[in-house]
């Protein structure tokens, strides 16, 4: 099994049926693998904070939501993050490519990386690293945890991790 | 008529349909008038009404309606292209287009200038768009409902509001009985 349909078939496990996503070129395979999931309803998204609002929506109408996006992201969604998912205990799983680690390309996506755990950190958002490819046996545990505690949950999926997987 | 107006006229439609509101006034004012658990009322994030009433719309099969305005449209842009394309025939998008910011102050906002929302929604691939002035609100959002085809509706009204009184309610008590209430009325 391969780390994009792992990580689908975790998703599913834990009945999530409704994702979004805004691109990333790390997150390329896994967003063909969910559009490709007959299980999941996927929906791109044009901005994060958009994306959140759907995954909000689509829990309250019953159907356990993520989304994929990128860690530039952080930025874009903060206020959407404290104000909705958080202010009104939605559980919410972003995994996250995490640009602007060892072996990125693009000088300017390291500007973001240097803040990204610091920002997850200020707003108490748990936060995983996936560095190696083995560390995705832990998504599953995530997922569960993310819906029993009615939280967002940061996945944050380096270079290295991608590059192994 | 003034937004809190256009909503008096639309609770016998409304009320006992999913909604989800606006932040701000629309929300105190939709509280005042007819709190009901059927009703999400946003308490924050400015913009996000359509995409929470879209996402509602489509994981589950009841009808639902979005109470925005044009400043949140305005807010929230890529919002059109997403509905446009993923259609949910149990949606209706509301858009209380009062050309004006009117929780921060009634400042314009372009919709009242320049630019037609509904214009927009139509550019941006929704099949159906209606544009009407505030004495047909009503009458729009109950067409809508009867045609079982996803609309958005611009109703322009007048700038300007009333005083209300702030929610009072815990937020996970709103999203609580919001979620007993969509989910009882699935099982149905």
């Amino acid at each position: 099994m391969s780390v994009n349909e792992k990580i689908v078939a975790d998703l599913v496990n834990n009945k999530i049926e409704f994702v979004t996503t805004v691109p990333c070129k790390q997150l390329a395979g896994v967003i063909d693998q969910i559009e490709n999931a007959a299980e999941i309803f996927h929906i791109p998204s044009n901005k994060e904070d958009e994306g959140m609002g759907l995954c909000a929506g689509a829990y309250m109408g019953g159907k356990r939501s993520a989304i994929i996006m990128q860690n530039t992201a952080i930025g874009v969604t903060i206020n959407t993050l404290v104000t909705l998912i958080q202010y009104y205990h939605i559980p919410l799983p972003m995994l996250i490519s995490y640009r602007g680690e060892l072996g990125e390309p693009v000088a300017c996506q390291a500007e973001m990386a240097v803040h990204t755990k610091a920002l997850l950190a200020q707003l108490n958002i748990p936060t995983y690293h996936f560095h190696h490819a083995d560390d995705v046996h832990e998504l599953d545990a995530i997922l569960e945890y993310c819906f029993m505690c009615r939280k967002p949950v940061a996945i944050l999926t380096d270079a290295s991790f991608w590059k192994g997987a | 008529m003034i937004r809190s107006e256009v909503l008096k006229t639309l609770i016998p439609v409304i009320s006992d349909q999913l909604v989800v509101c606006n932040i701000g006034l629309p929300s105190q004012e939709l509280h005042l008038l007819d709190d009901q658990p059927s009703n999400f009322y946003m308490l924050g994030t400015m913009g996000l009404a359509s995409s929470i009433g879209f996402g509602l719309a489509l994981a589950q099969k009841e009808k639902v309606i979005v109470i925005d305005g044009d400043g949140s449209v305005l807010t929230n842009f890529g919002t059109l292209p997403t509905i446009a394309n993923n259609v949910a025939n149990n949606f209706v998008l509301l858009i209380i287009d009062n050309g004006s910011y009117g929780s921060t102050g009634d400042q314009p906002t372009y919709a009242g200038k320049k630019t037609s929302l509904a214009t927009v929604a139509s550019a941006c691939g929704c099949e159906h768009v209606v544009e009407c002035q505030a004495a047909e609100a009503a009458t729009a959002v109950q067409a809508a409902l009867d045609s079982e085809q996803m609309t958005i509706i611009v109703c322009k009204c007048e700038s300007g509001n009333i005083k209300v009184p702030v929610i009072d309610i815990d937020p996970v008590v709103i999203r609580d009985r919001f979620m007993k209430e969509v989910a009882a009325r699935n099982n149905d």
